[in-house]
């Protein structure tokens, strides 16, 4: 793997340097309201959230609706610009002079959308679709049709039958290979997979994301994969960073933190996933409720108030991303809580 | 890992596991409009008339010889039928046949390039208040609800008074009227699709503002302001006929089908029938527009295709 990649030529950084760096990266909208429009709050939608993708590996993301997952998507393709933070993308700063352009960034990085059909020029046809970014950056159109055909053959469909095709003679699962063929056709090395199965059946789930690892094996490529689905993020990633509130309150390698997870939201968004396995069925209580406001986030650790050990503490200080208490955990495994009888989940007393 | 049983679907790479005939080819988008239009029978029809009614005013000399100013004392405001003048003589006995074609010639130039002109204007500021946004948009937005807070026809009166009567003035006043319902239909139109996903997919590749705006945003935007133009037309006929009728439009002795039915006004008692026919042409031309935009807009909508 590590050889195949070195092969790539636009490798820059050999295989130890990260493809991908985030740091604090933050998104604060601000909510416009009143007689002259001013501000009248923020939405902390994504705050301070810091991580590193390797190369070739999958980094899952997880949590709820409205976590942030999806903002720090688009924020890392720049379809909206970040308030603060830095991306470095195989070891070069993201718009920034020294490093690579935000286009340039583009190029290399690409996304999958949730909703195969409003992601889909209805006047396109699908060749036509994935033939458009190659051409705008400078293929000729015979060669780009050629790379388009080929391309949905990758997927699966034959372009026989498909390649004129306009999105509504397609079925979902069919739409999703066409944008999966569409985000490969400028030859990308990190892709962005946003909630790209939630809208299959599960049938059509479990052969996209079949047809995904086999992308990555044979394109050398590194995911993004977000999604709120544990089984399928535990399916797909290597590592996992599970979102709470815009921040980021647990992350590390899958089996360390599906074996063994430290964070009280992390154990609670696992009691909520239902598993036919009765050897692994949880006693964690699922969390009750919706989330807090994020316009108005609880001070200190945002789960708190939605946590059984929350004590003072919680309220007055941040929790940072640190190892565990327990020590035993795998040393990429961090954690943002205070509590260590939290982490190892113990007095607690189920009804 | 509960996926690992599902493996049996498993696509592969390489061979497509799909039908191996090959389809029938699925023509592209316009030539799939222009054959869905052919099989719609209303539309078609209204077309034809509205090339019948092209027909005789732009080749007016070749479906009558006579003069349309020459008119007789002896032959004022003859009936349908009389032979010679088959629909008539209007008030100073000039042939209304020869008229009405004629008379088509500046109506149809009076609502048509008052659209024309505002599709350009306020397609392109439409357009540019959609995709910009921001402050650029409220700046036209809030400039074309200024011109909202008129009536239309109260607009067109004002203007066409202030610039003086005349047929540039009225088609000046009507293009005016017609900018602000433009622009605002463009900038929804384009408001909307600037925020469909493949917009934002087509960002995500990293083409340029303009290769969007042309390959994504025109072609789904450009046939709703279409076809929205071509339901203006009838609006504009009747409001140029309406300035007209009130000696603001084209003067007299030119044939027009306001200024016709103006003067024909006073013979409504003497000849109803011969004094209506202006209007009969108006409503026509004026239905038949509607209608054919009616069509072009179910001709144009690709998830009606069956």
């Amino acid at each position: 793997m590590s050889a195949a990649l070195q092969q790539d030529p636009r490798d820059r950084g050999g295989p130890a340097q990260p493809l991908l760096i985030v740091e604090n990266l933050t998104k604060h909208f601000p909510v416009r309201g009143g007689l002259l429009n001013r501000q009248v709050a923020t939405v902390q939608a994504v705050d301070e959230v810091s991580f590193s993708v390797r190369k070739g590996e999958t980094l899952g993301i997880v949590g709820e609706s409205g976590c942030g997952k999806s903002t720090t998507a688009r924020l890392l393709m720049r379809l909206m610009n970040p308030d603060a933070g830095s991306v470095v993308f195989d070891g070069d700063p993201v718009g920034e002079k020294r490093g690579i352009s935000v286009s340039d960034m583009r190029r290399q990085m690409q996304m999958v959308f949730q909703d195969s059909y409003t992601s889909l020029n209805p006047r396109m046809t699908m060749a036509e679709s994935i033939a458009y970014a190659p051409r705008m950056h400078g293929l000729g159109r015979k060669e780009a049709y050629d790379r388009a055909e080929n391309l949905l053959s990758r997927v699966g469909l034959n372009p026989r039958q498909y390649a004129r095709r306009y999105p509504h003679e397609l079925s979902g699962g069919q739409r999703q290979r066409v944008n999966i063929a569409r985000a490969l056709a400028l030859e990308p090395r990190l892709v962005i997979l946003d909630e790209a199965v939630a809208a299959l059946d599960k049938s059509v789930e479990a052969q996209v994301l079949n047809l995904l690892s086999d992308l990555k094996e044979s394109l050398n490529l590194t995911y993004l994969f977000i999604s709120h689905d544990l089984n399928v993020v535990e399916y797909m990633s290597d590592r996992v960073m599970v979102m709470y509130l815009g921040r980021v309150v647990e992350a590390g390698p899958v089996e360390s933190i599906y074996r063994h997870p430290r964070h009280p939201y992390t154990r609670a968004l696992f009691a909520s996933k239902p598993t036919l396995d009765p050897d692994r069925r949880t006693t964690e209580m699922p969390l009750t409720g919706d989330p807090p406001n994020p316009i108005n986030p609880p001070s200190g650790c945002r789960f708190r108030t939605r946590c059984a050990f929350a004590q003072p503490r919680c309220a007055e200080t941040l929790p940072l991303l640190a190892a565990p208490f327990d020590g035993d955990a795998d040393p990429s495994h961090v954690v943002a809580c205070h509590i260590p009888e939290a982490q190892a989940a113990v007095a607690v007393h189920h009804a | 890992m509960s996926f690992t049983t599902m493996d049996v679907e498993r696509p592969t790479l390489t061979a497509a596991p799909m039908l191996d005939a090959p389809a029938a080819p699925t023509p592209g988008y316009w030539k799939s409009v222009g054959q869905r239009l052919l099989h719609d029978k209303v539309t078609m029809a209204v077309t034809l008339v509205l090339f019948g009614i092209l027909f005789i005013t732009l080749g007016a000399p070749l479906v009558t010889h006579a003069d349309p100013y020459q008119g007789s004392v002896l032959a004022r405001l003859k009936p349908i039928g009389t032979p010679g003048h088959w629909l008539g003589t209007d008030e100073t006995g000039r042939d209304l046949w020869t008229r009405l074609c004629y008379g088509g010639r500046l109506s149809l130039l009076a609502a048509i390039l008052p659209v024309t002109i505002s599709l350009f204007v306020g397609g392109f500021l439409g357009i540019l208040a959609g995709y910009a946004g921001g402050w650029l948009n409220t700046l036209i937005m809030r400039t074309m609800d200024v011109f909202y807070a008129f009536p239309s026809i109260l607009l067109a009166i004002a203007i066409c008074g202030l610039l003086g009567n005349g047929l540039s003035n009225s088609i000046i006043a009507l293009a005016v009227v017609f900018i602000p319902p433009m622009v605002r239909v463009a900038e929804t139109v384009t408001t909307q699709s600037r925020n469909l996903d493949f917009v934002e997919a087509a960002r995500a590749s990293g083409t340029t503002t303009l290769q969007i705006i042309r390959y994504h945003v025109l072609a789904n935007v450009l046939g709703p302001i279409l076809v929205y133009a071509t339901s203006l037309i009838s609006v504009s006929i009747i409001l140029s006929a309406g300035l007209s009728f009130l000696g603001l439009g084209v003067t007299p002795p030119q044939a027009e089908w306001g200024l016709m039915l103006n003067s024909l006004r006073q013979a409504i008692y003497a000849q109803p029938y011969v004094a209506a026919l202006p209007g009969l042409m108006i409503f026509l031309t004026s239905m038949c527009f509607n209608l054919m935009s009616d069509g072009f807009r179910s001709a144009m909508d690709v998830r009606l295709n069956k």
